[in-house]
């Protein structure tokens, strides 16, 4: 028990000073992404390692949080060198220890390879990935192990917990959110010091904090990240935003889906009872506060405040009419602060570099940074915080370093399902919240899906409409029944069904729901499609009008044929057919069934690229196979 | 409570801070259409056919009427072009599912609706919530609910507290806007397929019992 702010500075101190200055720290990142890559055997490879060549005095061997270059993962990174090893493996682990570890040398092949091929990055902070973002968060991920609060400690964790409960007052605090201009993170971008004031002012003498972790946009992992590599910031937070508040209760909201942030929050909730951080008499300052995890049972709709509530209230998660608000009706009935995984994590670092600093980083009306899962068709695939106002292209090609295997940037969907897909022309638009809403799309928790020229955007708007159709509660009639016959119009025109008017009528539809549903869910849901009539008007027509798939991406629409002339009749694409649609022989041309034929594409993927003997047809008859008497393959000089 | 006015069609209307903007304008004699809204529950804001535009502090947005709190000084329109189209969308899409319903062909007039516009589902259900809200709020028996979400969405009574409580009382079925042999027919599949031993007859005769108006 840590009973004064004396004590809680002694106590980094004991930390600190048990440090071995000239020792190493081997930290090997533990989130989700690497453990699935085998990360926990290579921690457990280099314990063993390490203790057969005797270092276990001189080396400490961290798991850490992710730190987002999920892409070449697992990652390791060695300090006080900062030399960084990318896709390392359990057999990499003895040549780590003995080369890197014992003789200060470097292992190549590990180390993140810049364009030129010779080109080698040694330190972390020097690969592209990392050098043009702004860590202010998830920067710590890599030096902490969040089963260990004396890590968070030691990075002085809990100081910003310290100051408020000593020299601040509540409305201070308040006060300093709102001058840091901190907006919500979740989505809604709702500036935090006005809620937190709006709960503040509320009368009644119980009020509840919520940490929304109910994270479930497809492709979207950022909060996890957080949840799971640094949970104490979150707490933290939370903490202070009590305190600001006047609640002694909370709640972390998180989905049952993300089990190691549930048990990683779990641990940490118990480390900060046992300091004293949470729980009666906080640090003696006289401040009660308690925080219990509730599990989310997997809809994403409770992701949304006033269902969220309800959901924890044991009722079944659906919206309800605002206002009242949370902030003065919300958990059963009385004030309530709910602020996003990554909003309660800022709140530490406006409090200890104040207001000012944070209003540095950001455009205008969006300060602060903002981390971004980065996904889809681009070749590094991670999570990436930068400051507000990055132009969409630093983040795709300077960060993400572009898309892979040389085909051609289509677009970007930012904010989650209800997000709005970016085309090429606006790549240049700075990301904050009010640019990204002119372009038609919204920040929303930070999903970026990057699509390249494959990628049908009807198909893209069909898929976000379904996953919101199926995730949507059914309470009111706009959202349920315009997603429902958006879905089903957009299933028919990607299915070749499509008719004249269906733009029209999806339209309609769109701005129906978008201007008459209860919730956001309803409200933003028709940005998928809208966005996508606005900048792809021509694909949707071309799948109308031509029955044609400019993408060949819709499986009803295209279709496949070996070209007679390039077939070399070896057999490739006759071994990869799933549904042996392909007929032909060694010496014989191959030839496609139509009617056998799924549309899988493999015949076209595996068909070796100088022959390019597999032809894809999209709004236009396949042409007729080749006579079966034509099909013995003669030599090309005899053909001619 | 404090009192004010705040302008509804540019009319000026007495309210109180507990009203909404459906109870000031129908206390102004101003029609507002509604389906799932009845006086003796709580709004629910399900239809949403009462979205009407309001204006206050300077913005304007698009509420349901019959939730949305009345506030001095906000200046309500009830038709604007926009209104009457999200309206004609929703009366469409409801009529999918029950062209006949009296209530949605009023409003398919008003609007100018087409009762084929979408495709027929023949549940019969338009999900207002009605039957569900009355059970729960007035009887508190909740012997009806919903089941599953977004376009999966249906009616359906428990069995276990159907059997018990809805002989003697089946006052949804006259609540319901599409038709009163919905509600009989959700309650009856219900009762058939629950095996009682103590009531093996309950679906039946639930079923052909007359309404109590």
């Amino acid at each position: 028990m840590i009973n004064s702010l004396t004590e809680l500075e002694q106590f980094r101190q004991g930390i600190l000073s048990k440090k071995d200055p000239d020792g190493i720290r081997v930290s090997v990142c533990a989130g989700a992404g690497c453990l699935a890559s085998g990360a926990g055997k290579i921690i457990a490879a280099l314990n063993e390692e390490i203790e057969k060549q005797g270092m276990q005095d001189r080396v400490l061997v961290k798991g850490t949080g992710c730190p987002g270059f999920c892409e070449r993962g697992p990652i390791v990174v060695i300090d006080p060198d900062e030399i960084c090893y990318l896709q390392v493996k359990p057999k990499d682990v003895a040549a780590i220890v003995s080369k890197t570890l014992k003789e200060k040398k470097l292992i190549d092949r590990l180390l993140y390879a810049g364009p030129g091929k010779d080109e080698k990055t040694v330190r972390e902070a020097d690969i592209p990935f990392y050098k043009n973002q702004e860590r202010n968060i998830i920067g710590n991920n890599i030096k902490i192990d969040p089963k260990c609060i004396d890590d968070y400690l030691a990075l002085d964790g809990y100081s910003a917990l310290a100051k408020v409960l000593f020299q601040m007052a509540p409305e201070q605090v308040v006060d300093e959110v709102k001058k840091s201009n901190l907006r919500g993170r979740g989505g809604g971008g709702f500036p935090t010091g006005i809620k937190w004031d709006a709960a503040r002012n509320a009368p009644g003498d119980t009020k509840y904090v919520i940490v929304n972790a109910d994270e479930g946009d497809p492709g979207a992992f950022m909060d996890r990240a957080v949840l799971e590599g640094n949970p104490h910031s979150i707490l933290e937070g939370l903490i202070i935003g009590a305190y600001a508040i006047g609640a002694h209760e909370g709640y972390v909201y998180v989905r049952q889906e993300y089990p190691l942030a549930l048990e990683n929050v779990g641990i940490a909730i118990r480390q900060a009872e046992e300091y004293g951080l949470l729980g009666s008499n906080i640090l003696g300052s006289g401040f009660d506060f308690k925080v219990k995890v509730h599990r989310g049972a997997g809809a994403f709709v409770c992701g949304e405040e006033t269902a969220l509530l309800l959901s924890l209230e044991g009722k079944p998660g659906e919206p309800r009419a605002r206002p009242p608000f949370p902030a003065t009706r919300g958990l059963w009935g009385k004030p309530t602060n709910i602020n996003n995984v990554e909003t309660w994590a800022n709140i530490p670092l406006i409090v200890n570099n104040g207001a000012d600093w944070f209003n540095q980083f950001g455009t205008g009306k969006s300060k602060g940074t903002k981390i971004f899962s980065l996904v889809g068709k681009i070749k590094n695939t991670g999570l990436v915080e930068v400051p507000m106002g990055v132009t969409l292209r630093d983040i795709v090609y300077k960060i993400g370093d572009g898309i892979p295997g040389g085909k051609k940037f289509k677009a970007v969907q930012t904010g989650g399902p209800a997000g709005g897909c970016i085309p090429e022309e606006h790549l240049d638009i700075a990301v904050d919240y009010d640019e990204l809403a002119k372009v038609g799309a919204i920040m929303g928790s930070g999903g970026m899906i990057v699509m390249d020229e494959d990628t049908c955007m009807v198909d893209v708007a069909r898929y976000f409409i379904n996953f919101l159709a199926q995730e949507s509660c059914g309470k009111c009639s706009p959202c349920r029944e315009g997603l429902k016959q958006m879905q089903r119009i957009l299933t028919n025109i990607t299915e070749g069904n499509g008719k004249e008017g269906d733009i029209e009528l999806l339209e309609e539809l769109a701005m129906s729901t978008g201007s008459a549903s209860l919730c956001a869910l309803g409200r933003t849901a028709p940005n998928p499609v809208l966005s996508t009539i606005r900048y792809f008007r021509h694909e949707y027509e071309a799948h109308i009008r031509e029955k044609r798939c400019p993408s060949y991406s819709c499986e009803k629409l295209v279709s496949y044929y070996i070209d007679p002339q390039a077939c070399t009749a070896c057999l490739l694409c006759l071994k990869n057919c799933a549904t042996d649609a392909i007929s032909g022989s060694r010496g014989q041309i191959h030839v496609i069934d139509q009617a056998k034929c799924t549309r899988c594409r493999s015949c076209y993927d595996v068909c070796p690229p100088h022959y390019g003997a597999v032809l894809r047809f999209s709004g236009e008859s396949v042409p007729e196979p080749i006579p079966v008497e034509r099909r013995t393959l003669v030599e090309k000089s005899k053909a001619i | 409570m404090s009192e004010f006015s705040l302008k509804i069609d540019g009319k000026d209307v007495a309210a109180s801070d507990d009203m909404t903007i459906l109870e000031a304008a129908q206390s102004a004699g101003i029609a507002i259409p509604t389906v799932c809204h009845h006086e003796k529950l709580e709004p629910f804001g399900g239809c949403r056919l009462c979205t009407v535009e309001a204006e206050a502090g300077g913005r304007t947005s698009l509420v349901a009427a019959c939730i949305y709190p009345a506030q001095k000084d906000m200046a309500v329109k009830t038709r604007t072009p926009q209104i009457d189209k999200i309206r004609k969308v929703l009366t469409e899409q409801l009529l999918a599912y029950a062209p006949e319903s009296e209530v949605l062909r009023g409003l398919a007039r008003e609007y100018h609706a087409d009762k084929d516009r979408f495709p027929k589902e023949p549940s019969f259900c338009i999900l207002c919530g009605l039957c569900v809200r009355y059970c729960a709020e007035v009887k508190q028996k909740s012997a009806v609910g919903f089941v599953e979400r977004g376009p999966n969405r249906e009616i359906s009574f428990v069995p276990e507290i159907a059997a018990k409580e809805c002989w003697d009382c089946k006052e949804c079925f006259p609540l319901c806007p599409t038709s009163a042999l919905q509600a009989a027919y959700v309650l009856t599949r219900s009762l058939t397929s629950f095996k009682s031993t103590a009531q093996p007859e309950a679906g039946k005769q639930a079923a052909t019992n007359t309404v109590p108006q």
